[in-house]
């Protein structure tokens, strides 16, 4: 089956994110005095097949550790969830 | 009966993006007199190489993160082997972040800490130059070179355990400094740990560094600082009985 799996890239903690610190400071320029610290990442949604949820579990844990996160200064989590199309015949008349 | 020393003969590995390979084949030809190979990313055949490049630029766009995309072109598998068979290799500035993606080199290159694209003459100090006879042998430590960068992502980061090894072990063998020597952070054009812009493997033959020494090898462009890093392969080679033998 059909699955969306929505990555999540972060930067390690302890790690300098000097993009998250520029944005933090853009937002406290524009008068967002409370704003802490920002830390920016990366969203990224992928569609794949598997055959249940176990199989596609293991499919994203593995792509993250091979291609969509470097472990020296990233962590990967993510959600995943059926990308089925659901009912048949759903077109409109 | 007089034997003329045999002419090195490099592989120059092009990837969409790569911007430097023209560079460092002119270097190789026209300055050096070598034989220069360009080799395009899908081959995997590096043509029997004394020593491979890995030039600069912006392989496969630099996307996701720099380098990541190039590690898995077909071409890296015999660049791998060739330098676990301890050929020597050298990754400058793109070249260098693919090395850190492919594991061969460990740490990370990381957006330029000022979020600045810096393309520079840069002063660095020579360390540890024994670690890398194939690429430092000409060099020795404590001295200042001069070479351009240009890059928007040579931040070098690694957790502070693998920087104490590979200073331990004398790994680190070109830094940030200023025309004194100097390492500060007024000297460090991106914010690298410990102001690192090069790195040699375990067995000191593959060099990462951020710096570009193909920019840095006729007096009309500047300095021939980074000429020396190829005299010191020149050297090394001819010394090496197993390829004086095989090209004679």
């Amino acid at each position: 089956m059909r699955w969306l799996a929505e990555v999540h890239v972060a930067l390690r903690g302890g790690i300098a994110d000097p993009e998250g610190q520029t944005i933090g400071s853009a937002l406290r320029s524009l008068g967002y005095d409370s704003v802490g610290e920002v830390r920016s990442g990366k969203l990224m949604r992928i569609t794949f097949e598997a055959d249940d949820h176990a199989a596609a579990e293991a499919e994203v844990a593995e792509m993250c550790r091979r291609l969509l996160a470097n472990p020296v200064m990233e962590t990967a989590s993510w959600e995943l969830r059926s990308d089925e199309p659901i009912g048949e015949g759903a077109a409109l008349p | 009966m007089t034997l003329t020393a045999p002419r090195p003969r490099v592989t120059v590995a092009v990837f969409p993006g790569t911007w430097s390979e023209r560079d460092f084949a002119h270097v190789a030809r026209a300055v050096l007199g070598w034989e220069a190979r360009l080799v395009w990313h899908t081959e995997t055949d590096l043509v029997a190489p004394d020593a491979v490049i890995l030039p600069g630029g912006f392989a496969h766009g630099d996307h996701l993160r720099t380098g990541a995309i190039a590690r898995f072109s077909p071409i890296m598998s015999a660049v791998e082997a060739f330098a676990s068979a301890g050929g020597p290799v050298i990754g400058s500035c793109n070249g260098f972040q693919i090395l850190a993606e492919a594991g061969l080199l460990p740490g990370a290159l990381m957006r330029n800490e000022h979020l600045e694209f810096r393309c520079d003459w840069q002063t660095l100090r020579v360390e540890s130059s024994s670690s890398s006879p194939a690429w430092l042998g000409e060099l020795k430590d404590g001295e200042v070179v001069r070479l351009p960068i240009s890059h928007g992502e040579g931040r070098y980061v690694a957790d502070p355990a693998t920087l104490d090894e590979l200073e331990a072990a004398g790994r680190v063998v070109l830094r940030y400094a200023d025309a004194d020597g100097r390492v500060t952070d007024d000297a460090n054009p991106n914010g690298s740990d410990r102001g690192i812009a090069g790195i040699v493997n375990e067995r000191g033959n593959v060099l990462g560094l951020m710096p570009h020494p193909e920019r840095a090898s006729e007096a009309e462009v500047g300095g021939t600082d980074g000429l020396r890093l190829f005299h010191s392969l020149e050297r090394w080679l001819q010394a090496r009985p197993a390829v004086a033998e095989r090209r004679l």
